[in-house]
């Protein structure tokens, strides 16, 4: 008798075994995607540089042993091993001073994106949800910002402020990158407000917010993470450019676009000043990139572009 | 598909007024400081600063100031820089055709090459050429423009010393920031056109094409290229926003007197009426230019009906 028990009970057992989460069904068609793993550990690499800069660079990124020790023989010397990069006009290493950049960029990146995400999901929600005049305003805003190409619309802000500077970079490219997350978000609570388990929500009493937040937004969370992955990419590549107009972060500030700006003076005499900046910037962004492109064939093969 | 045209182009007129009124907020709400302060320096008696503000309106309700920039946008007039006393439209229009050579001629090159390369990867999927094109493609959506920039000064002005530093006048100065800022959207149309047109090749109008005996080329130019066109199109579309970002960032590499590097220049003195002009005027041209897109599909693609 038992034993005829368990052979039902394995039988049971047996199909829903097999059953697989859909994460970890994503992460196992992820594995298999070249691309998207070469992204995904240049990513971890360049958090790895970010996270342990102070154990990578050799120098003290703003130490000038120029301006502080009058070293002037230390000024503008190219790549050697005590110097890997070199060192520009005030001595500073330039290899400490990328290495550092990593920490820039990356919290331009992650501090834009949460910014865009408590604005856009919200937004997005709200305009789902309710539909209707709600709906009308937010979409017109969405299709307002979109319209706004990205980099003169973070120029045009950035113009306001008197002294600019890394944190107000954070404010502008924060406040502009919203509008993909928002669309995405709306157009998914419009789908999945009709499915029956929100009904089933609603009849048991749950209210709106919960039924968006716990029902209804962890449903669109995978096109949301490869919106942010390549927003990410968007706002470091944003910060650099503004950096090298001059309207980004200022000097010290060992930002990868502040730096090429630098080197832009020294093309001539001293061109290694700008290659690994840019090689810098180019590496992490084909990172985010390339991990961010594999993850939407892996999530969402039907969200290309 | 006229009224088609007409009902688009007044769907415009709606995000147009938008970005006009962020400019506007920008500028008027969130500016610290006196205009004709700023615009007059620390000199300038009391007395003539409250004449010139009664002058520009400045004065007047915010509603009013509003009312009246919106309305003035309408008519061409993009307000007085504050440097050179001169109208930001006429200043716009002096630098534009510098600005429109530049563009232009990057997104002949983009074109060129990525369609011709998207077309290629996708006749021999998973070839050396597919993987080094798609390789390429793949870094050029990744760099900088003005990252690039710098890199063909080094190797063509600076080593090799064929091509100017920088500047503007002969056709040797377009070369190096045309090709800068075109790498980038080829990338894009590389692989757009790629992705597209292997969807394409497959159906069946493309094996009753080939069993009909047609060449290889009529095939894959008459027949692929054509019905895979409308999302590369798209993609074109979409890159003039990043495009004409790109043009700042590329005038200022290559010191080219385009309206980009005005508005820089602009941003550098506070002269917010033409930091604020430049900028609505470029948004502006990306949006004609998506409704142009828009337009286009019905062209290429007769399915397509407008009523």
């Amino acid at each position: 008798m038992s034993s005829v028990n368990t052979e039902i009970e394995e039988n049971i057992n047996l199909p829903e075994a097999k059953v697989e989460s859909p994460w970890k069904d994503a992460w196992r068609r992820l594995k298999k995607n070249k691309m998207a793993m070469i992204g995904l550990v240049i990513m971890v690499a360049v958090v790895i540089v970010a996270v342990f800069a102070p154990f990578i660079a050799p120098h003290d990124p703003f130490y000038s042993p120029v301006m502080e020790d009058g070293r002037t023989e230390l000024s503008l010397i190219g790549p050697t091993w005590n110097y890997p990069f070199g060192t520009d006009r005030l001595g500073r290493d330039l290899f400490s001073r990328v290495v550092y950049g990593t920490r820039i960029s990356l919290m331009v990146g992650i501090i834009t994106q949460m910014i865009a995400l408590s604005i856009g999901i919200p937004l997005g929600a709200l305009a789902g949800y309710y539909g209707g005049w709600v709906d009308e305003i937010i979409s017109y805003l969405i299709n307002v910002f979109l319209a706004f190409p990205f980099i003169l619309f973070a120029i045009a802000i950035m113009s306001v402020f008197q002294d600019p500077g890394i944190d107000k970079v954070f404010i502008a490219l924060g406040i502009i990158s919203w509008p993909g997350l928002a669309r995405i978000v709306r157009g998914q609570v419009m789908a999945l407000k009709e499915e029956e388990y929100i009904e089933a929500a609603k009849s048991l009493g749950a209210n709106d917010a919960r039924i968006i937040f716990l029902h209804v937004i962890p449903n669109c969370l995978a096109p949301i993470i490869v919106t942010v992955t390549l927003g990410v990419a968007g706002a470091i590549l944003a910060e650099a450019g503004l950096s090298f107009l001059g309207l980004g972060a200022q000097p010290p500030t060992p930002s990868w676009g502040l730096m090429l700006s630098t080197g832009r003076a020294y093309l001539r005499s001293n061109p290694y000043m700008m290659w690994f900046p840019g090689l810098a910037i180019m590496i992490t962004i084909l990172g985010l990139n390339l991990f961010g492109d594999g993850l939407r064939d892996v999530l969402d093969p039907k969200m290309k572009d | 598909m006229l009224t088609y045209i007409i009902r688009k182009s007044f769907m415009a007129v709606p995000i147009l007024i938008g970005i006009a009124t962020i400019t506007f907020l920008l500028n008027f709400v969130f500016v610290p400081g006196d205009p004709v302060r700023i615009a007059m320096g620390n000199h300038g008696d009391p007395a003539t600063i409250e004449m010139i503000r009664e002058e520009m309106g400045l004065n007047d309700p915010l509603y009013i100031q509003y009312g009246r920039f919106v309305g003035n946008i309408f008519r061409g007039d993009l307000g007085i820089s504050y440097t050179t006393r001169r109208p930001v439209f006429e200043m716009i229009m002096e630098r534009l055709p510098a600005t429109a050579m530049l563009a232009v001629s990057s997104m002949v090159i983009a074109i060129l090459l990525g369609v011709t390369a998207g077309i290629i990867s996708a006749i021999k999927p998973n070839s050396i050429l597919d993987y080094l094109f798609m390789t390429g493609a793949m870094i050029g959506v990744s760099m900088p423009v003005y990252w690039l920039g710098l890199i063909l000064i080094v190797i063509f002005a600076v080593n090799l010393n064929v091509l100017p530093v920088g500047g503007y006048g002969t056709f040797a100065h377009l070369v190096l920031p045309a090709i800068a800022l075109g790498v980038r959207q080829a990338a894009h149309i590389a692989r757009m056109t790629r992705s597209s047109m292997l969807e394409v090749i497959d159906k069946d109008y493309i094996k009753t094409a080939r069993a009909k005996g047609l060449s290889e080329k009529v095939v894959v130019i008459k027949h692929a290229l054509r019905n895979a066109l409308i999302p590369v199109i798209t993609v074109i579309g979409t890159q003039l926003g990043y495009l004409l970002g790109g043009t700042v960032l590329t005038e200022v590499t290559f010191s080219w007197p385009g309206v980009g590097r005005m508005a820089i220049d602009a941003v550098n003195r506070r002269d917010f009426p033409l930091i604020q002009g430049t900028v609505l005027f470029l948004a502006a041209i990306f949006i004609v230019v998506n409704l142009l897109v828009d337009l286009s599909y019905g062209v290429l693609d007769p399915r397509i009906r407008y009523d």
